[in-house]
């Protein structure tokens, strides 16, 4: 029964993808940013669900069980305040560029904004090798999840592969209008669902008050799990949105720069509705599952979902579960092949000898990059298996150390390509640096302090950055011009 | 004026990203409201956030 709930799911969304095909205008523009033209409330729920993953359904639970309430505060309150003014100061800026100029990814206006196309390529590469481990969350998470509710009925490699197979189904063939409207479907599904799995386990251990009484008290304070100093710089985490490509893409579907406004507000009160069931029942989760090691414990909830919600509850909970890896894992699929439809073949290869490729062909071979890239990350999860909170850290970590590109790209006139240049590299460098010497030991900060990496990152790349674009020759001023004054907004 | 309180408004995210930091219920267990105390301050520095985010959009998001 599980199973026949979780294939009519599949189908369910498969069928949407599918519907939303017809509204296809036959553009590339269409295909890649649905015409920018989607409402607030598509805006929201694409821009929640691509945010909340397996990450913050199976590895939130996961890291609570170890770490208790203060996980809360570490990712979802941080990322209540800086996400909401990352698409307030930095999205509506990027939206109105990538409307008046065209855009369709980052790289595209990368290497406009700093008259380099090496910078381009680099920043691709980058992109999309930091993307690969935020992937592997998903299909790691997917294949978990079908493996543990179904009680290794379905191994984990096939659950990973069937997730796969679906979310390159409907984004290769409805592109992003297709993805909005399915990511909107699954966040209300995965929003309601987490709220309906929370009621019913509580109502099964016998209520939230009395459940807590019985965890051990020090998973219900943040002293003894977390560092001051890792919470303040934690914040940091979140600045990773600024520099999604995925994200990048959501915020270009936007009807007009209006369209932001309800998701800057909401967007916080949504973090919370998804955040306080994972974190709780993470926490609760011990009582019934002590003694859980590492990544095992991202199996708590689902562990908890089926000793008490039996049967079809059981079905539409892990339904909900896939929604929130689906939502994300098509998002990141489809700016993979924007970018390299429009990053690589376009500007590289869209001359074949003599003949120009077709608007189609190139399509086609950003989809087939897509299924090359989704292989990869399959065959490194049959391989690997990593915790999926320390996983999106260290994905999240790389992007939040580009942030300062994205700032200084629509904010600081004098930045030049030799500046950034010199920042990815150091991000590049640091980052492997901290990741190669510290992915075994858990729970890592610099020197012990609670400092996390990703705050030495951010400012080691914009010190770097501030330094070499001061002696270096920066872009024309009628570059600079564009992107600058006639880019500037007139709010807020 | 309307520049002065934008600007104003702009302090108050930055005093939200200090407030973030609850080092004052750090050692304590309490529940309120059948919650850690911990959690139920972040809980309610989401709500209080999102009326941040409600005040700037509503009073310094000059475009029409």
């Amino acid at each position: 029964m599980i199973l026949a709930i979780i294939f009519i799911y599949l189908v369910l969304v498969l069928s949407l993808g599918v519907i939303s095909h017809k509204f296809f205008r036959n553009t590339g523009e269409d295909y890649f940013v649905a015409s920018r033209n989607i409402n607030w409330f598509m805006l929201l729920m694409s821009l929640f669900g691509t945010n909340m993953t397996a990450f913050s359904i199976l590895g939130a639970s996961g890291e609570a069980y170890h770490r208790g309430i203060g996980v809360f505060a570490l990712m979802a309150s941080s990322s209540a305040i800086i996400i909401p003014c990352v698409f307030l100061f930095i999205g509506t800026r990027l939206w109105k560029i990538g409307k008046q100029f065209g855009y369709i990814t980052q790289v595209q206006f990368f290497r406009d904004r700093w008259e380099s196309n090496g910078l381009g390529l680099l920043l691709f590469t980058v992109l999309v090798l930091l993307l690969i481990p935020y992937l592997l969350i998903g299909v790691v998470g997917g294949g978990r999840t079908l493996s543990t509710i179904t009680e290794n009925t379905i191994p984990q490699w096939l659950g990973g592969l069937l997730i796969c197979a679906v979310v390159l189904c409907y984004v290769t063939y409805s592109g992003m209008r297709g993805t909005a409207w399915v990511n909107t479907f699954q966040t209300l599904v995965f929003m309601t669902l987490g709220a309906l799995t929370f009621i019913v386990i509580m109502k099964g251990m016998g209520g939230l008050s009395n459940t807590l009484k019985a965890v051990d008290s020090n998973l219900l304070m943040q002293e003894g799990n977390i560092k001051p100093l890792e919470l303040l710089t934690y914040t940091c985490i979140p600045l990773s949105v600024g520099m999604f490509p995925h994200i990048f893409s959501h915020c270009l579907t936007a009807k007009d720069i209006g369209t932001f406004r309800y998701p800057i507000i909401l967007y916080p009160i949504c973090i919370a509705i998804v955040w306080i069931p994972s974190v709780l029942l993470g926490i609760l989760g011990n009582i019934d599952f002590g003694g859980l090691k590492g990544p095992a414990a991202n199996d708590v909830l689902i562990l908890m979902i089926r000793q008490y919600a039996p049967g079809i509850l059981s079905g539409f909970l892990a339904a909900g579960v896939f929604a929130a890896i689906m939502s994300s894992l098509d998002s990141q699929s489809l700016s993979l092949g924007s970018m390299f439809t429009h990053d690589i073949v376009r500007p590289y290869l869209r001359t074949k000898g003599q003949e120009q490729m077709s608007e189609y062909q190139q399509v086609w071979l950003g989809r087939l990059f897509v299924i090359f890239i989704i292989s990869i990350t399959y065959i490194i999860s049959l391989i690997a298996t990593p915790s999926i909170f320390k996983l999106a850290i260290w994905s999240f970590t790389g992007f939040s150390g580009l942030f300062p590109i994205v700032v200084a790209a629509l904010f600081w006139k004098r930045s030049t390509k030799s500046g950034v240049y010199t920042a990815i590299i150091v991000v590049i460098l640091l980052w492997l640096y901290f990741f190669l010497s510290f992915w075994k030991t858990p729970g890592y900060t610099i020197g012990g302090t609670g400092i996390m990496p990703v705050a030495a990152i951010i400012v080691v790349s914009s010190l770097t950055l501030v330094f070499v674009s001061l002696i270096t020759k920066p872009p024309s001023s009628e570059t600079v011009n564009k992107f600058i004054t006639m880019g500037k907004v007139d709010y807020p | 004026m309307k520049n002065t309180f934008k600007w104003i408004l702009y302090s108050i995210i930055i005093l939200f990203i200090i407030l973030h930091n609850d080092f004052w219920f750090w050692k304590s267990s309490q529940i309120i409201l059948g919650l850690p105390i911990g959690l139920f301050y972040h809980i309610l520095f989401c709500i209080g956030t999102s009326l941040l985010m409600f005040i700037i959009v509503k009073y310094a998001w000059t475009e029409k």
